[in-house]
């Protein structure tokens, strides 16, 4: 064996597996909302998500002639989580494979592999979806609706007709159980001349609902509260740190503010943004991943910065009621040069950088 | 804490200056309760011609000479260097290339000494009791001809620090107790057992310097050090300008710099030395040589070592006559296999991996561990892509981007790797040590300094080759001017044409004389 022969002889124990494993536990309790809200229907998209995620990893490595030991990087998976937890819960399952596939290929091994991608694997597969099939991506189901008697979603062979036969195979219509969710109702609302506190009330939006999780969206991005405990997680087993969730949160936040107390007919408020979407998905688990974001602290918050002024405006002028995922898409194409010009001060040097 | 907070509490006075990044690594001091032991005495000592940084020695002795302890058996050859002494009374037998404690296994000249087992000592030098009325030049002498060198593990020539300069005076002595190297534990035990000494050799230091104030800092995990240092202290009286500083525990707290600005809130600006802002860092272990070079006249032929590691049947502090073999050594503590084992010369954070025990222990020489194959690295040794996690970034005391630096290195980006400061790199390891993708950066960085330096010695070396010729050319030039210029006027004025000819001649010859100096350097 080939023992590297330079100092230092001895390692602090931490390893990409766990590194990545802390992530996947983190977002445990979101996936653990997501069932209940969504019954079998999330369990069966969080299974076929990462199982077409290991298999494709495993088909890309096979092809590179690289070592399948990879694949036990838990890189593959957590992708797989990830990228299920931002699909609403009709999504087909097909288009959960393909959306792996993207995710696996064109996200990441394209890139040539973990490490390399300029982009979020997860949400760059999202955003292909997002754009390819408009219509599944934003029809929302009903939560809750799980014990609802239009369709018993914690029924296991229920959910597998919608999900491998779609709701047609039940007779279901789609308004049925579906519904708009709150940023796509008030951006509706708003082209139609609804003040922002109207259009929330005709909704009638909670903002409990939202904090807890049973307001419509993408099956791990309701409940604020089981983000919040898997960030606040990352944060305490520093994988990773306050730099980039704060800056993103607290951009959006004092945007929000100024301009609803501008015009708050125009503009929604500050929590309803921090609460809505998948801003907080966003915050705590797709700009903090480490591949795609700055390295430094002051990157960090350049980063935060930069993919909170995107995501309230997209939100606020911009064609697609919900942000986040583009802006977060958006600033990793500028990681490479936040990298290169918010490096910290070296010992000995003055502040102020040659660039 | 987040940096700018730390930064803030620091200014407004909440809390101590601390430098940034840094590791807490568990730190195995097995060592840290066991006084300290001689060494029995080898039968055979390897002297190598340099054991400091700077240049080689010259052997003194021929084979067959007899030398007593404390005979210089090799002469300094230039200035930063420092003489070497026979360990103990016997007999040259050989000097040859023997293998020195370095990876690479590599050799160096080396006297070979037999011993007689009389261990007698040369006596010639006096000791200097009265140093407090001695020049400072003088006892800088005794310090460079006694072998001193920085015995912390970077075994720069002592004498050369201790020096007065007008233009930066020092203002504060700082030293170096820190010990922050896991399993290590040698300054720990010098501490405990001859704070005395330390002290003595404080305030020897303090007089060459011609300052009062000096700082003793100490990590907070060797309390009863700092304990015994300030008792020693408080029963003297001619250091009232010395104080004890415990710092906490984090490596590496006992870097040069990082100490400084732990200690003053201050920063070695890049390129400069602790000097140019008025400090002198010294290692307690080098006080303590200084005070036996001074005032007992001996010179450095012996140090602690400290002898553990995980495959250690019996972990000590050994004083080990310098030049003796580490095979011998560990033997002393029962450790005769060495399958399965690997050897650290030094810490494991800034040691380095020997390929076998039969390397002598030299003045650099602060640990040798012996660490069980089978749980080196606790396994961490395939290297995985990196994941730009940060961790390194964090850990780097020094405010580095370690993955970006190992990226530009290992790309042979240099230029780059320049610009981000490459040479700032202090190759403590914190970055490696935390890599969850388990990159040896530091090795990274190695290569990349060794290219450049290369490229740098090349690049001169081109440029002198360059100058050379160019003179040359000017000088073949300006001859056939000259002698056209004889030819057309033979008559008149020739006389003061061929005088300037001579002239210019000279300037050109001496110009690319210069350079070809400098591309040795």
């Amino acid at each position: 064996m080939l023992v590297m022969l330079s100092s230092p002889h001895m390692h602090g124990g931490d390893s990409l597996r766990m590194m990545m494993l802390t992530v996947i536990l983190a977002l445990l309790p979101a996936a653990a909302v997501s069932v209940y809200l969504f019954g079998w229907l999330a369990v069966l998209l969080i299974l076929v998500c990462m199982l077409s995620c290991l298999a494709t990893e495993a088909v890309c490595l096979k092809l590179m002639g690289k070592s399948l030991t990879t694949l036990l990087d838990n890189s593959a998976a957590l992708t797989g989580l990830l990228l299920a937890l931002t699909l609403p819960a009709l999504t087909p399952w097909w288009m959960a494979v393909v959306g792996s596939i993207f995710a696996i290929v064109l996200g990441k091994q394209v890139y040539g592999g973990l490490g390399y991608n300029i982009f979020n694997p997860a949400l760059s597969a999202r955003v292909i979806l997002l754009i390819s099939f408009p219509l599944q991506m934003t029809t929302w189901i009903i939560p809750m609706s799980a014990a609802t008697p239009v369709v018993n979603l914690y029924d296991l062979s229920t959910c597998l007709t919608l999900f491998f036969a779609g709701p047609d195979a039940l007779k279901l219509g789609l308004d049925a159980i579906s519904m708009a969710s709150p940023l796509g109702h008030v951006k509706t609302e708003w082209t139609l001349g609804v003040p922002v506190a109207d259009a929330l009330a005709h909704y009638h939006y909670s903002y409990l609902g939202a904090f807890l999780g049973t307001e419509a969206g993408s099956i791990g991005e309701t409940s604020v509260l089981a983000l919040l405990i898997g960030g606040v997680f990352l944060m305490a087993r520093h994988s990773i740190t306050w730099h980039i969730p704060f800056s993103y949160l607290a951009t959006v936040a004092v945007l929000a503010a100024l301009f609803s107390g501008i015009d708050p007919d125009h503009f929604a408020p500050p929590m309803f943004h921090l609460f809505a979407g998948g801003l907080m998905l966003c915050a705590f688990f797709m700009a903090t991943d480490p591949v795609s974001s700055p390295v430094t602290p002051t990157g960090q918050i350049v980063f935060g910065i930069g993919c909170g002024v995107l995501t309230w405006s997209i939100r606020s002028f911009g064609g697609y009621p919900e942000g986040a995922m583009f802006s977060v898409l958006l600033m990793n194409c500028a990681v490479p040069l936040i990298d290169h010009y918010f490096r910290p001060r070296v010992y000995g040097h003055e502040s102020g950088r040659k660039s | 804490m987040p940096a700018m907070l730390r930064n803030l509490a620091q200014r407004l006075g909440m809390m101590a200056h601390s430098f940034d990044g840094g590791i807490h690594p568990s730190d195995h001091k097995l060592g840290a309760g066991l006084h300290s032991e001689p060494c029995p005495l080898s039968p055979v000592h390897i002297l190598p011609m340099k054991m400091h940084i700077g240049e080689a020695c010259l052997p003194l002795v021929a084979v067959g000479d007899r030398v007593l302890r404390g005979q210089k058996i090799a002469r300094s050859e230039g200035y930063v260097s420092v003489p070497v002494h026979a360990p103990t009374s016997g007999r040259v037998v050989r000097i040859e290339e023997y293998a020195i404690p370095h990876p690479s296994g590599m050799g160096m000249p080396s006297i070979i000494i037999e011993s007689d087992g009389d261990d007698a000592s040369d006596d010639s030098l006096e000791p200097i009791t009265d140093w407090r009325n001695t020049d400072p030049a003088l006892l800088r002498e005794r310090a460079r001809m006694c072998g001193l060198a920085g015995l912390g593990g970077a075994v720069f020539p002592t004498f050369i620090k201790l020096v007065q300069d007008s233009r930066f005076p020092i203002e504060t002595v700082v030293l170096n107790g820190i010990e922050c190297e896991p399993w290590l534990t040698t300054d720990h035990r010098l501490m405990l057992e001859y704070a005395d000494e330390i002290l003595t050799g404080l305030a020897i230091i303090m007089h060459m310097v011609n300052t009062d104030s000096a700082i003793i800092a100490i990590e907070d995990n060797k309390s009863d050090a700092a304990e015994a240092i300030e008792q020693a202290l408080a029963l003297r009286d001619d250091l009232e300008g010395a104080r004890v500083v415990l710092l906490p525990t984090r490596y590496p707290q006992g870097s040069e710099k990082q100490l400084i600005y732990s200690l003053t809130g201050r920063e070695v600006p890049a390129g400069k030395l602790p000097m140019h802002i008025g400090m002198l860092c010294q290692n307690v272990a080098t006080a303590r040589a200084l005070y036996r070079a001074v005032v007992r006249a001996e010179p450095l032929t012996e140090r602690l070592v400290t002898v553990s590691g995980d495959a250690m049947p019996r972990p000590a502090n050994l004083h080990v006559r310098i030049g003796t073999p580490m095979r011998y050594v560990f033997a002393q503590q029962g450790l005769t296999d060495f399958e399965d084992v690997r050897i650290l010369h030094g810490g494991p954070m800034m040691g380095e991996l020997l390929r076998h025990p039969d390397v002598p222990v030299v003045k650099s020489t602060n640990g040798m561990l012996a660490m069980l194959e089978a749980s080196f690295m606790g396994g961490h040794t395939q290297e995985q892509a990196c994941i730009r996690c940060g961790h390194c970034s964090e850990a780097c005391p020094a405010g580095l981007v370690p993955n970006l630096l190992a990226d530009q290195c290992r790309s042979d980006q240099f230029e780059k790797a320049e610009s981000y400061d490459l040479f700032d790199c202090i190759e403590c390891g914190a970055c490696s040590y935390v890599c969850p993708s388990n990159i040896p950066l530091v090795h990274y960085f190695r290569y990349g300094k060794g290219q450049i330096a290369q490229q740098r010695r090349e690049k001169s070396f081109a440029e002198a080759s360059r100058l050379r010729s160019e003179a040359r050319e000017m000088r073949i030039e300006r001859e056939n001017q000259a002698r056209a210029a004889r030819r057309s006027s033979v008559r008149k004025t020739h006389a003061p044409a061929a005088e300037s000819t001579a002239k210019t001649d000279a300037a050109g010859d001496s110009a690319a004389d210069k350079t070809d100096e400098g591309s040795k350097d």
